[in-house]
This record gives C-alpha cells, structure tokens and sequence, in this order.
C-alpha cells in the first residue's frame, strides 16, 4: 500500500479497519515532505512532533471506538490565516511573523472533533491579497505539477501540499477565489461553501462579507466528507447559518439526468485560453452524456465583477487590516518616536507592497467625498450582480465554466501588472459577491502538464446539488489523480 | 489624477508611511485602479440599494455571560512589548 496516494476517506477507512496506523499516515506525510519540501515549499510551519502526539491520541480513541467519522485519522493541513492554538499563524506576513494565537479558528476545532491531524499551516500571499502565493513574506510555493510555475493563490500552499502528497487535505479560505484557483493550478478539487456556512471565527480577516474556509481535496469525496465536517452553526460568528441540509457524502449519486447546466457565453469570450475553453467544454460534454441538459445563456454583467470586487475587498480590508497596530501582538518597529510614529514605521515595515496597495485603496473608496461614488457605487453594483444570478438560477441548477481563464502562470511573471493578475479572478470573484457555493475540478491537462479547471457554480445552499454534478464528472472522467504518481 | 495632497492624506487614513519612490509608486497604481473602477459608471445604479451583505444580517444578541477563562498570560506572550502583566506602550502624553 502507497499510504500517500490514499484519498482521505480511503485513508480513515483503513485505519478503522486496523490496516494502517494514523502514525504511519503521519510519517508517510512527513517522508513526503523531506523529499519535497526544499523545493515546493508548501508550509510555513510544519509541526512534526506535534503531529505524532495528536496521532497517538487519535489512534487510541479510533481504536476504543470514539471517533469514527470518515475523517478520524487523517494528516491534514491548514492555511496559516486560520488560527490554530499553540501553533505559529502568520498570514505569511511579517506583521504577524511571530504569532502564536491563544485560541483556535472554529473550523480548525471541527476537524479536531472529527479526527483530523492537523501537520502544519500552508503558505499563501501574504493577508491572502493575490493569486500566486508569490506575496507571501516568507518565500514562494511552487506548483507541484511544474515547479517552473506558480501554485496559484491565495491558498498555493494548500494547493500544492494536496497535490504533492504532502497532506491528504488542506483547509483554504476564499475572498475572490482564493481556494478554486490554486485547487484548479495544482489539479485537486476546491469548494467555496454558500456564505455563512463554515464559521469564520478564527480566521483572519481580509473581506469580512466576502470570506469562507473551505476544503482542498484530493477527490469530490473528500470534498463532501470535510465540508460535511466544517458545515456547522457556531454562535460566535454572527453571520454563520443555521443549515440542515448537511449531509454532503450522502449527496454523492452519479444521478444527473434532467439537470438544467446553464453555460455563461461571457465565460467563454476573450481572454479565455483555447486549450482551456476546449476541456472545459469536453467536460461539460461528458456530463451531457450522463444526462444533464446544457444550454447556453448571457449572464451580463461579468465586466463589472472585478473592479465591484477590488474596491470592496479594498475597502473591507483596509478597516479589518486596522487592528494590525504593534501593541497586543506581531511586528512592533524598532525605533519610534511616539505612538503614531510607531503605528505608521509598524505597519509600514510589516506589510508588503500588496497589502500596502489594498490598504491605501480602501481608505480612498471609504474616505468623506469618495465613499459614495466609489463604494456605495460597488455595493449597488454588487446587488445587480446578485440579482443576474437569481435570474440564472430560475432557470438551471447549475452554471459550468472554466474557474480560471488560463493555467499556471511561470513564476515571477504576475506581481508586475496587478490589474492583468486581478483579470485572472474574473471567473471567481462574481461567487463572493453573490456568497454562492463554486467548486473546481480538474478536467485536463495542457501541454506543459499544467491542470485545467472546471468550475461549477451553484445556487445559495445548494452544495448537494453541486457535488452531485462535480462527482458525476469525476465518475465520468474515470475518478481523479492528485497526490499519484504519475 | 490624484495629488500629493490625497496621497498624503490617505497616507494618514491607513496609517502607511511611504518613501518618496513607494509613494509615486503607490500613486500610479491607485491611479491605474481608480480608473478602472470607473468602469462601474457605465452601469444605472438609480435605485438600487448597496449590498453590503448576501443575506440580511441582523445583529445576534446573548446573555452577557463570561465563557472563556483568564487567558491574559497566554494573550501577553504575544505583546510586543510587557511589563507587570500589562502591555508596553509608547508614551502617549507629554
């Protein structure tokens, strides 16, 4: 048995069923690790030791018939924005270099309850502001799948951690596609949950109204059982929600005979590689065969999702970043005169150029004179966006597209125009404004080996719906191979 | 399009201190996403009202009961700067 290639629910199975320890899948991982990590650089904190010891734990409780969910022994990773107690949490920013958070993130806590090993925080851009994972403060991630090119971002490490084997699955979080990008860079499966669904509590903020914690797969399976395992109300998130329809792997049929997939023309104009647009069609093809009805339709108004987005992430981000001050934790500068003195040397030295950018973006859209025309204006705008979806989801179940225009890009090519690297979300963003649920499968390759992206957006708590499709796909595809080797 | 005046005064807003080079470099890219921002204004928005959330948020009252312990030890080994149990600030008054 190749203990890395085991999807997650494979993995539990046969430590259940006492054919491997949670030991051994810890040192599988962390063997995996040795060999790549000097290379891909997927982690920022790899917590070895304290990952046995949990394995240990965990081992004994499978074995006294405590835990036995579909996630109970398995080695997982989580992205570094997300608070784990104990454990360093840097949001791959100098400002919070040398954070240990008292407390950790409600999700993180889930998988606890369900398990899970948690191995170490993943690498992303820094405040999760990018899409290459090249912003991050403590050196880039490479795509396992190329190593010349990037992991896409925000959460690349998770992405590349899924594929490389070096974790059996990855916790992300996504403001404008932070999770379906990288998951479709890398060739893994990646779900942003409807809004509201997964709690936010312990997450570091970027986009307040705009983020969600989601899974970085290996398989649509794995998908549903973590997302089954995140999925719950939690009192100290004011905008979690209530859900009962939560029993994602049992959503899990072939069954797609008679479902509406409404595909967006505007998704498949320019700047849309061809090589992508033919597999995302191919794929759409093979749900076809399996029943499902396809028809196309203008969905408007998809020009307006990116700079809807910019200004009010920008704006959401400039106000949660606040808090980042040099008194009750992080980077505090070394010589300062006075109190606003060190507040501006503070976060001047400990945010990147990024960051920067955004913070000084968000103060100017919500600043006396321009708060109007500039936010107030994407807010309105975001309503409209909201509405062309309410429309589209009258009349199908699903809408199909690419997740991103393009594969990988080569590292190093990106940070230079941000306004082409923020065309490159164009597919993603509009689901964070909406607050949809979007998953991304892989669904081939192009001719440097890059994995393209299949994107399935679904109507508001309608992630059954979604994973049906993304699974009847992945049946139809013959089952997917992240972490494999070739 | 933006001044030095703007500049500095968002400077001020976020609490940023830029170089003279980070600060026109800054000013160009503001420029740059402001300008496609703009492209908002090719859209009627009379009438419609901002969305700042998916779904109505309401506020989420609870009884006022402590649930968490004392966690000022932990909370401290993060602080900059500590003295006697309390963080260290720069003085703030002459």
């Amino acid at each position: 048995m190749n203990i890395p290639e085991l999807t997650a629910v494979e993995l539990s199975a046969k430590i259940k069923a006492g054919e491997v320890t949670a030991m051994q899948a810890v040192e599988a991982v962390l063997e995996k690790a040795a060999q790549k990590e000097d290379l891909l650089h997927c982690y920022v904190t790899l917590d070895a030791d304290g990952a046995r010891k949990r394995a240990e734990q965990v081992q004994k409780k499978i074995e006294a018939g405590e835990m036995t969910g579909p996630l109970a022994g398995v080695p997982a990773a989580v992205k570094d924005n997300i608070c784990t107690e104990g454990m360093l949490t840097t949001c791959s920013s100098k400002i919070l270099g040398n954070f240990v958070p008292a407390f950790s993130a409600q999700a993180v806590r889930e998988l606890e309850n369900a398990g899970v090993v948690i191995l170490g925080k993943t690498n992303m851009d820094e405040f999760a502001m990018g899409s290459t994972t090249e912003t991050s403060a403590f050196g880039i991630t490479r795509n396992p799948c190329n190593t010349e090119h990037v992991p896409g971002g925000s959460s690349g490490g998770s992405a590349a951690a899924v594929a490389s084997g070096e974790c059996f699955f990855a916790l992300g979080s996504d403001t404008g596609g932070s999770i379906r990008q990288p998951a479709s860079f890398c060739g893994v499966v990646g779900l942003k949950p409807t809004y509201g669904t997964v709690s936010r509590y312990g997450l570091i903020a970027y986009a307040s109204s705009l983020d969600q914690i989601g899974p970085l797969t290996k398989d649509v399976t794995d998908c549903a059982a973590v997302l089954e395992a995140l999925a719950k109300h939690d009192a100290k998130d004011s905008t979690s929600v209530e859900r009962e329809d939560t029993g994602f792997l049992a959503a899990l049929t072939e069954d797609v005979k008679g479902m509406r997939v409404g595909i967006p023309r505007d998704y498949f104009g320019e700047g849309l590689n061809p090589g992508v647009k033919e597999a995302v069609l191919q794929a759409a093809k093979a749900l076809e065969e399996k029943g499902a009805v396809l028809e196309e339709f203008d969905l408007n108004l998809v020009d307006y999702a990116i700079p809807a987005y910019y200004t009010i992430a920008a704006a959401e981000a400039s106000s949660n970043l606040e808090r980042f001050d040099g008194i009750k934790y992080g980077y505090r500068t070394a010589e300062y005169e006075g109190l606003h003195n060190m507040y501006k040397k503070t976060r001047s030295e400990g945010f990147g150029a990024e960051v920067k950018r955004r913070i000084m973006l968000g103060s100017f859209v919500l600043s006396s004179g321009y708060y109007d025309a500039y936010y107030l204006k994407a807010l309105r705008v975001r309503a409209l966006i909201k509405k062309a979806f309410d429309a589209a989801f009258e009349k199908y179940d699903i809408i199909l597209g690419p997740t991103a225009p393009t594969t990988a890009p080569g590292l190093g090519t990106s940070l230079s125009d941000p306004i082409k690297m923020y065309l490159g979300d164009i597919y993603t963003i509009a689901a964070n404004l909406a607050g949809l649920p979007a998953i991304s499968v892989p669904c081939g390759k192009d001719a440097k080996g890059l994995p393209i992206g299949l994107q399935l957006i679904g109507d508001c708590f309608q992630e059954r719906k979604l994973l049906r499709a993304a699974y009847a796909y992945e049946r139809a595809a013959g089952g997917f191979r992240a972490g494999k080797e070739a | 399009m933006i001044t030095d005046e703007t500049m500095e005064y968002v400077g001020i807003l976020a609490k940023l201190e830029l170089s003279p080079k980070e600060r026109e470099a800054a000013r160009k890219d503001m420029d740059g996403m402001l300008q496609y921002i703009d492209k908002l204004n090719e859209l009627d928005t009379t009438g419609v009202e901002p969305m700042s959330h998916v779904f109505p948020i309401k506020n989420v009252f609870r009884e006022d009961i402590v649930t968490n312990g004392d966690e000022s030890e932990k909370l401290l080994k993060n602080a900059p700067g500590e003295k006697d149990g309390m963080f260290v600030v720069p003085r703030t008054f002459d």
